[in-house]
């Protein structure tokens, strides 16, 4: 895609050496994405914002590491966004998600349209070195049109800050520490009695396999999938979000 | 080469074992879609057990490929034995990595899953029972990857890898390169 430098961007900051306009307010990552250059993230989405739970955002600046979607860019700043211990770092981080979550891909209709396994694959990820959580989490399949499965959550929180921008309030995170986990806001606890419609923007954000719709899974066939031949680095932002 | 060229001993053919635990075959089927290329494998390598021999023990090899969880009491006992024997074990396909698909029964109690499939499933015989012949190995409480059980020194992920995949890591191990796959070949499904 053709790089997209904001119209404001006056000031410049050094990305991996190279010089890179933005405007103010803007965030590393905003102004690295705006000047076409990827850094690897999975809660920050162009209509959504920051949310600051992937941690796969990482880059080096000031002598240490910070989250390039709550980084401010500032004159003159130096950042580090590909590294040896950085690739490190993230890899690890998609290990940790998978270990957590049952991201068992041969059986789930999201493979090869995930983003998280795709930035597996370009992390090189042959496997999790971790070992499996196993969570038990029961499939919430009350809705009519959507379900989801929350073992392969992984609390990115798109969907609630969707909704909520939409003025459903369907969905919320709750709990804490690993029980952490996405509730319907209903009393009943059920999507089926919130207010969430297919048609909501909520409804189709969930860039993993856990808010789905019903009976549409398996319908691209396999090397035609979203990421089958491009990481998410390759893509426009049009492929990229959800 | 000349015929003049020193003889010297023949390089040791390298020792590959082959087994699966919890899994379905088809790691060994994807395993033997390298096709002809097996004919070549076949010049440079030698099998020690599998189940495409007939060795029923493991004995010492260089390379030990694992496909399949951990789900029973003879998995844990013939892993042990791959690993004790084996220089370099490798997990093989999604299932050797973090349980697999079989790894969804871990949803569910073991006992009842038993129950269900032997005695109250209605198409049973009356009076059928859940298997207790000690010559059938129990199942465990929940499946595992064989990381749980033993060190894994590379895996090969997919369902199954691709041959390409399989390939790719032999012919790296056989020349002594470190094995890397590039993203096209990485697949987890
Ligand atoms: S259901 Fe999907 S969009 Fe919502 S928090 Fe979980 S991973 Fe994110
Ligand atoms: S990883 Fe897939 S192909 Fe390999 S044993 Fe398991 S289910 Fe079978
Ligand atoms: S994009 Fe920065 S933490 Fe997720």
């Amino acid at each position: 895609m053709a790089p997209m430098t904001s119209p404001f961007a006056s000031e410049t900051f050094t990305l991996d050496g190279k010089p890179t306009p933005f405007a103010p307010g803007q965030t590393v990552l905003e102004a690295a994405l705006a000047a076409g250059h990827y850094i690897p993230h999975l809660c920050w989405h162009p209509e959504m914002g920051n949310h600051g739970s992937c941690r796969l955002c990482v880059v080096e600046a000031n002598g240490r590491i910070h989250a390039s979607c709550a980084l401010p860019a500032q004159p003159g700043l130096q950042v580090v966004s590909k590294s040896e211990t950085l690739t490190r770092v993230r890899r690890t981080l998609l290990e940790m998600l998978f270990a957590e979550g049952n991201h068992f891909c041969p059986g789930c209709e999201k493979s090869g349209d995930c983003l998280l396994q795709a930035l597996a694959y370009a992390h090189g990820m042959t496997a999790s070195h971790f070992d499996p959580f196993y969570p038990q989490r029961r499939i919430d399949a009350s809705h009519p049109d959507l379900w989801l499965d929350p073992n392969r959550c992984i609390l990115c929180g798109l969907c609630v800050r969707a909704s909520l921008a939409e003025g459903k309030e369907a969905l919320v995170i709750g709990g804490r520490g690993i029980a952490s986990r996405l509730l319907a806001t209903s009393p009943s606890g059920l999507l089926g009695d919130t207010a969430l419609a297919a048609t909501d923007r909520a409804a189709r954000i969930c860039p993993v396999g856990a808010l789905n719709f019903k009976e549409v899974g398996f319908a691209s066939p396999i090397g035609k999938r979203r990421f089958d031949h491009r990481p998410p680095e390759a893509m426009s932002d049009k492929e990229r979000y959800t | 080469m000349t015929a003049t060229a020193p003889t010297t001993t023949p390089p040791r053919k390298i020792r590959i074992a082959t087994a699966s635990l919890a899994g379905c075959f088809g790691c060994h089927m994807s395993f033997a879609d390298i096709d002809t290329r097996l004919l070549a494998l076949s010049e440079w390598v030698t099998f020690d057990r599998s189940p495409l021999t007939d060795w029923k023990t493991v004995g010492e090899c260089d390379i030990a490929l694992i496909e399949g969880g951990v789900c029973n009491a003879e998995n844990v006992e013939v892993l042990r034995a791959f690993r004790r024997a084996a220089r370099i074990l490798v997990a093989v396909g999604a299932c050797a990595i973090n349980g697999g698909l079989p790894a969804q029964r871990n949803h569910h109690r073991v006992e009842a899953l038993l129950t269900h499939v032997f005695e109250t499933d209605r198409h049973l015989a009356p009076g059928s029972r859940v298997p207790n012949d000690p010559e059938l190995p129990l199942l465990l409480e929940h499946v595992h990857p064989i990381h749980e059980i033993v060190r894994v020194d590379y895996y090969l992920p997919g369902c199954p890898p691709t041959a390409e995949v399989i390939w790719t890591f032999l012919m790296d191990l056989l020349a002594g390169r470190e094995p890397h796959f590039p993203y096209p070949m990485l697949r987890y499904d």
